[in-house]
């Protein structure tokens, strides 16, 4: 992990400073930045990467924190469960295409407020691409929430949350106040990786800005996207320093959300301790329960809404449904569709297939190692996370063209493999570790060899764990936008990578389109990792308890 | 393999400690067929003992002594090859295979011909009276019929000795007293040198043994 990323970081840094053999760029030099400071609304561009990434990362954990307090242990909270596993597979691109066509002024929300306000023509308001970049936010949030609710989900059992919840109750704490003065500060720092994790992606967001984001000027990852992506080969210099700028406010944003914790960590000590109550909380729990509602079903709507279009005929605007559907466009668009689906699979197979064998080999060294990781790793694990994928993707391209890698699928998949692999890590430790050990002790007993104990007891026992992670893993590649596109130098236009050149264009069919191929793979992915152990296992019913990965 | 000659277990001044604290020290000769009952409090590292004879005692426990096996050491070699089983008082039979499966499974390859494999499990089943059973799901059993499959699943490993870790703390008290007298039975039908732990001290008395009071 560490591999990758800092050989991406030298990538950029170099250039960063004027050094790049290949551009002509020799002396090390402040050129790139005189350029970059030069750059009109620069200070601008970096006020919105910062800002708007700290709030979107707030009210994110806010919701899901408020959530969970107010709703842990209920039915709601189990059917949130469901719901959202599923949402977290969605690519982010496909997911703020969604939002757009559902909020914006022509959009499906503007539709049916104009059947009874008797609009005939979309509102004149800028809602998407707004100069203060909410409609960016709404999106990192809507997206977001399924990832840190289930990432909080795993968290629970390890603090004895339930028990704790009746304690605070029988103490006579309202929910919300019991929860966030019992049970919060335990499972903050078994959170607080993932949070930082969206912390640095919302503060550097490609995709979801092109798609939602402010354009005059964009938030700076979108920016250094541009320059990079100019004929002009001499911006790179520039491009890379700005790169560098990404970083230092991906930590800036990483030291104001610590501060901040530090601060509600002191005063939430001594608000634990007044003994305030806060025993009618029905206010604030129906409220936590709507905007969950709303975030997850502002996506899937949307989601619907893309479906809607790409077989739409004629759907001029206050119409809530189009007047005629057609398949036309996928038809037109069949060999492409093909072609993409292709080279998204052609990166996702190997990608995923690699992933998955690194974790295991991991994890069984671990089991037969009989050793437990500390903190650190995770840090490891988390670390291409953390840092913006832009102020390295730029860095590894020059990396690989230095090694002659430069536009091959072995380089386009070991990028994506860096952000395969946390995942996959994350979601396949967890079971892993929660294998009874004394399975793999009765067969070393009964006279398997260590191999065969893997092969034979704890890869079947870990069936639906293992698939569920690939389909993790395949979730994951197929929403890579700047790894796909940096590395592979546009030779590789994926579903994704096609869907967020769309944007631009605003044809709303084809953006339906790609918006839903971008959902193939992932929900494929998952129902097969729900149908097989299902079908394999079907005469055994005590694999259901393994069953749950 | 160990050699021929069946001289039983011999645990030579085994102590284990952790973090620099002694857990367990036991010195004793289990003869062949013999059951000996370890007491003691939970955390006494009566479990660790087990582990240790199996080999799968996790490498920051610190050992002292030797581990003896029909006049062979077993100390360093791998948990497979020690021909040493242990039944946990959780039958653990793995739930991704029927329950012929789980027998055969524990089965030497020595065992050759898919037919020759299918009779020793039908004969293991038939000796359990749960003859007809291979092709069941392990889930849909009873409690007791699980921990005879879980004994006859480690007996057809052929070991040369037998470790049970509390083994009938999770049965209901009425089969508790059956499941015990089935298990050392065998064991002393097959001779085997048999180390039971436990702190229910009516197992020790239905093994009628001796017991040792671990501190």
């Amino acid at each position: 992990m560490i591999g990758p990323v800092s050989a991406g970081l030298i990538g950029t840094l170099l250039p960063a400073f004027g050094i790049l053999p290949a551009l002509g760029g020799t002396g090390p030099g402040l050129d790139p930045w005189v350029a970059l400071f030069e750059q009109p609304g620069l200070w601008h561009s970096v006020r919105l990467s910062l800002v708007n990434g700290l709030i979107a990362s707030f009210v994110s954990v806010a919701i899901v924190v408020l959530f969970c307090a107010a709703w842990q242990g209920t039915r709601i909270f189990r059917v949130m469960q469901r719901i959202l596993s599923p949402i977290l597979s969605v690519p982010h691109a496909a997911a703020a295409f969604g939002l757009a066509f559902l909020i914006a002024p022509s959009g499906w929300i503007a539709r049916l407020v104009a059947q009874f306000a008797g609009w005939d023509r979309p509102p004149d308001l800028a809602i998407i691409h707004d100069p203060l970049g909410l409609a960016m936010i709404a999106g990192l949030v809507a997206k977001e929430i399924p990832f840190l609710f289930l990432m909080t989900l795993a968290a629970l059992p390890q603090a004895d949350t339930e028990r704790t919840a009746r304690i605070t109750a029988t103490l006579g704490y309202g929910r919300i106040a019991g929860w966030f003065k019992a049970t919060l500060p335990r499972i903050y720092p078994q959170i607080r990786l993932p949070v930082l994790a969206v912390l640095a992606y919302s503060t550097s967001v490609v995709d979801v800005a092109i798609i939602l984001g402010p354009t005059t000027p964009a938030p700076l990852a979108v920016r250094i996207l541009g320059w990079l992506s100019d004929p002009d080969l001499a911006l790179r210099f520039m491009a890379s320093s700005a790169a560098i700028l990404q970083l230092i406010i991906v930590l800036m944003a990483m030291v104001i959300w610590m501060t901040g914790e530090k601060i509600i960590g002191v005063m939430g000590r001594h608000w634990a301790e007044n003994g305030q109550r806060f025993k009618r909380d029905q206010g604030a729990r129906h409220g936590s329960a709507v905007l969950a509602i709303l975030a997850t079903g502002a996506i899937i709507l949307g989601l619907v809404i893309l479906l809607i279009w790409s077989v739409a005929g004629f759907w001029g605007f206050p119409e809530i449904l189009p007047r005629s559907f057609s398949l036309r466009l996928w038809q037109r668009e069949y060999d492409a569709i093909g072609s993409s689906l292709g080279t998204t699979l052609l990166i996702a197979v190997p990608t995923v297939i690699i992933a998955v064998a690194l974790v295991l080999g991991c994890l069984e060294n671990e089991v037969r190692q009989a050793h437990k990781p500390g903190r650190g790793v995770m840090w490891l694990i988390y670390l291409p996370l953390l840092v913006p994928q832009i102020s390295f993707m730029f860095g590894l391209q020059v990396f690989f063209t230095l090694i002659g890698l430069e536009r091959t699928l072995i380089s386009v998949v070991l990028a994506h493999l860096v952000f395969v692999l946390p995942y996959v890590f994350l979601s396949l430790s967890d079971p892993f570790r929660a294998l009874d050990p004394r399975y793999g002790q009765t067969a070393l007993c009964l006279g398997a060899s260590p191999s065969g104990v893997f092969w034979k007891v704890r890869l079947p026992l870990l069936t639906r764990a293992i698939l569920t992670a690939m389909a993790v893993g395949l979730a994951v590649t197929v929403g890579q936008y700047l790894p796909t596109l940096l590395i592979g130098a546009g030779r590789f236009a994926t579903v994704t990578t096609e869907a967020v050149a769309l944007a631009s264009g605003g044809d709303r069919r084809m953006i339906g389109i790609y918006g839903l191929l971008q959902m193939v793979l992932p929900f494929a992915g998952f129902a097969c990792a729900l149908l097989i152990p299902a079908i394999l296992f079907r005469h055994r019913r005590g694999m259901s308890a393994h069953n749950r990965g | 393999m160990p050699s021929g000659i069946k001289t039983g277990l011999e645990l030579r001044d085994v102590r284990i400690g952790l973090d620099g604290r002694e857990l367990v020290a036991v010195d004793l000769v289990i003869e062949p067929g013999e059951i000996v009952t370890l007491m003691g409090p939970s955390g006494s590292g009566k479990s660790s003992l087990l582990g240790h004879i199996c080999g799968t005692l996790p490498d920051q426990f610190k050992v002292a002594g030797q581990v003896i096996l029909d006049g062979q050491s077993l100390d360093g070699k791998a948990p497979q090859d020690r021909h040493v089983g242990i039944l946990f008082q959780d039958d653990l039979l793995f739930p991704h295979l029927s329950v012929g499966g789980n027998l055969a499974f524990a089965l030497s390859t020595n065992v050759r011909g898919k037919a020759n494999r299918r009779a020793r499990v039908e004969e293991a089943l038939m000796s359990a009276d749960l003859d007809g059973f291979a092709d069941r799901d392990p889930a849909t059993l009873s409690g007791g019929q699980r921990a005879r499959i879980a004994l006859m699943r480690v007996l057809l490993s052929e070991p040369c000795a037998l470790l049970l870790d509390e083994p009938f703390s999770k049965l209901d008290s009425d089969l508790r007293g059956q499941i015990r007298s089935f298990v050392f039975n065998l064991c002393r039908k097959n001779g085997l040198p048999t180390l039971m732990v436990t702190h229910d001290p009516e197992d020790g008395i239905a093994a009628g043994g001796r017991v040792i009071n671990l501190a």
